[in-house]
């Protein structure tokens, strides 16, 4: 295991801890606002992966200006891209599930959804 | 080229615009414009199918005529086209078969915006089905994340809602995982399209560079789409989104949207990456384990529970279960005893969902195991309709179930190493679910004392009472009867449909 290769690295080694952080805090807080808040780290930390993916060192974005066409001049576009669709994927996802939420604490007055839980199984329903 | 080609694009784009129209429409036109969509998107894949089976191979269709590395492409095959109309098939009878619980359980005003989602959901199944593009399969599962959620909490009760929420969260770490495995794909690969990320990936495992990257980018999407189609121990959402969500969603989530996620792993293992590097990876042994273990306790879980929906919830855990094993089983006769289960499962889970719907009717609307004593007397049909998919589950020549669990242990029989414990679980599995399933079928035949029919309030239910639903599952049994009696034809155009695939 050569641990140089993160120090080179360490953007993308920073993306993937940021990854874990979300994806724990999305499975195991109990409040669902900070689910929500691991979920949007987990989506961010996919877009810094994918733009670093996209990033050539030295090059500019890929818009032609002064009528330069030359290849070696832009980055690669393709995850820029991906980064816009995800991130209105990551929109509409969070929206639904801050409505999701509004509308169990407006039942419940609670944000825990352990306690939820609880709460259904008394009612029996 | 023929019109035909442009048939799968017109389908994809029709139930999606189909979905932002119902919004303003009222419940009658909606529902009509829905069942409308459905039928013609399956007449249009069954034309499809007949081309792609007249031609013998299948076709590429290029969106705006951009060239392969850079435009996005519809890759249409026999599988994908049979899948299509099978889809479309049990998704119009899931549809018809809940529209009188539909009318007492979703408020007035919100009946189109139940349409809306199952246009969408029907949208994306169909991508999912036919995109030969991974970036475009990432968009699409979300898509159908999001109107599954709208299926289950459309029915307004804290339960549902509760259910959506952990159905999301569930959900969202699947996908993150499978988005997760994308990035790490295109970024070894350089292509999104999977035609040209598979020749690279042969190219990597070749000369054995990125080795354990490329294994990553393996495991983190088979999890990823795992967790999303409920493996086992990430079945947790499951019981209460099935068994608490209004009938036709019930049925449709059971049936469709976990085998649309399946199918798209199906895809990724045999057009992406390769069948023979996703073997060498051993990641299919995990999935075989997990695969096992929901098998039984699937089965298990469904054997304590005493509410009728939750325990066909559970069900479903053990069918997924069985899917997963053909994965393992790492042979191509493996995969097609998978998706033959999927068509089974589909057949077989709604019918149980639209059953269990009935014969509850007959019992005041009970749910519970003991109220349902000689239900199946006092609803005739429904009783029949149940015992059908209870004996096409546990595996009764005849019935659909029974050649898919044939195809498993014929699967089996190919792998040394995995043959004892594959037809040991088999087995278990299959005297498991013909506990619960036979239990309840006695039970809605064991004749209930007049008196307590009289003091509940029980009555029975005629067919033309409920005229959409006997309609529903009298199609259903046919189906399953179809794909039990007949399933020679089936397997060879699955067969077929594989040999395209690869």
């Amino acid at each position: 295991m050569n641990f140089g290769n993160i120090l080179v690295n360490y953007e993308e080694a920073v993306a993937m801890i940021l990854f874990g952080i979300g994806f724990s805090n999305l499975l195991m807080q109990k409040n669902l606002i900070k689910k929500i808040v691991g979920m949007n780290i987990m989506d961010t930390s996919m877009y810094l992966f994918l733009a670093l993916k996209g990033y050539i060192a030295g090059r500019k974005a890929p818009i032609v200006v002064n009528g330069v066409q030359s290849m070696e001049a832009y980055i690669n576009p393709i995850p820029s891209g991906l980064v816009l669709t995800g991130i209105v994927v990551s929109v509409s996802v969070t929206a639904l599930m801050l409505s999701l939420t509004i509308r169990l604490y407006n039942r419940y007055h609670t944000l825990d959804l352990d306690e939820i839980s609880t709460m259904l199984k008394k009612e029996g329903l | 080229m023929e019109f035909v080609r442009n048939f799968p694009l017109i389908s994809i784009l029709l139930s999606l615009f189909a979905g932002p129209v119902s919004s303003v429409l009222d419940k009658k036109k909606a529902k009509f414009l829905n069942l409308a969509v459905i039928i013609i998107i399956g007449i249009m894949s069954g034309f499809v199918l007949f081309y792609v089976l007249g031609t013998g191979q299948e076709y590429v269709y290029t969106m705006g005529h951009f060239p392969a590395p850079w435009g996005n492409e519809i890759r249409v095959g026999i599988l994908e086209a049979a899948m299509a109309l099978f889809f479309c098939v049990v998704m119009l009878l899931c549809v018809i078969s809940g529209v009188l619980e539909r009318d007492s359980e979703i408020e007035e005003t919100k009946h189109n915006l139940y349409y809306i989602m199952v246009n969408l959901l029907l949208c994306s199944l169909l991508a999912l089905i036919y995109t030969n593009d991974l970036f475009t399969a990432y968009v699409f599962v979300e898509i159908n994340t999001i109107s599954a959620c709208g299926l289950i909490m459309i029915k307004q009760t804290g339960r549902t809602i509760e259910a959506a929420m952990r159905y999301m969260i569930m959900s969202l770490l699947g996908s993150g995982l499978f988005l997760l495995g994308i990035c790490f794909l295109y970024s070894l690969t350089g292509h999104l399209l999977m035609s040209n990320i598979k020749a690279q990936a042969a190219i990597l495992q070749a000369s054995g560079e990125y080795h354990i990257p490329l294994l990553t980018a393996i495991c983190l999407m088979s999890v990823g789409l795992a967790i999303k189609s409920a493996l086992y121990p990430f079945h947790t959402w499951l019981p209460d989104a099935y068994g608490y969500s209004t009938l036709s969603s019930a049925a449709i989530l059971s049936s469709l949207v976990s085998k649309g996620y399946i199918f798209l792993l199906i895809k990724i293992f045999y057009r992406v990456i390769g069948f023979e590097i996703i073997k060498e990876s051993k990641v299919i042994n995990v999935l075989f384990v997990f695969g096992i273990a929901g098998m039984i306790m699937g089965s298990i879980n469904a054997i304590r529970e005493s509410d009728i929906q939750r325990m066909i919830a559970y069900s479903s855990v053990a069918q997924i279960g069985y899917i997963y094993v053909g994965f393992g089983l790492g042979n191509t006769a493996g995969i097609i005893a998978s998706i033959y289960h999927i068509l089974s499962h589909a057949a077989t889970k709604s019918l149980l969902f639209v059953a269990s719907s009935g014969i509850t009717d007959a019992s005041g609307k009970s749910r519970d195991f003991f109220d349902l004593t000689g239900s199946g007397y006092r609803n005739k049909l429904a009783g029949v309709a149940f015992t059908v998919g209870s004996l096409s589950m546990v595996g009764i020549p005849m019935f659909s179930g029974f050649i898919s669990k044939l195809l498993f242990a014929q699967a089996a029989v190919e792998n040394r190493h995995k043959i004892l414990i594959t037809l040991v679980a088999l087995a278990i599995s299959t005297i498991l679910n013909a506990v619960y399933f036979l239990k309840t079928v006695v039970r809605i035949y064991t004749p209930e004392k007049t008196e307590v029919v009289i003091n509940k309030g029980f009555q029975d239910v005629y067919m033309s009472e409920q005229k959409a639903k006997s309609f529903a599952m009298i199609c259903l049994i046919a189906l399953n009867f179809f794909l039990g009696l007949f399933s020679e034809p089936v397997v060879v155009l699955i067969e077929r449909g594989l040999e395209m695939f690869a």
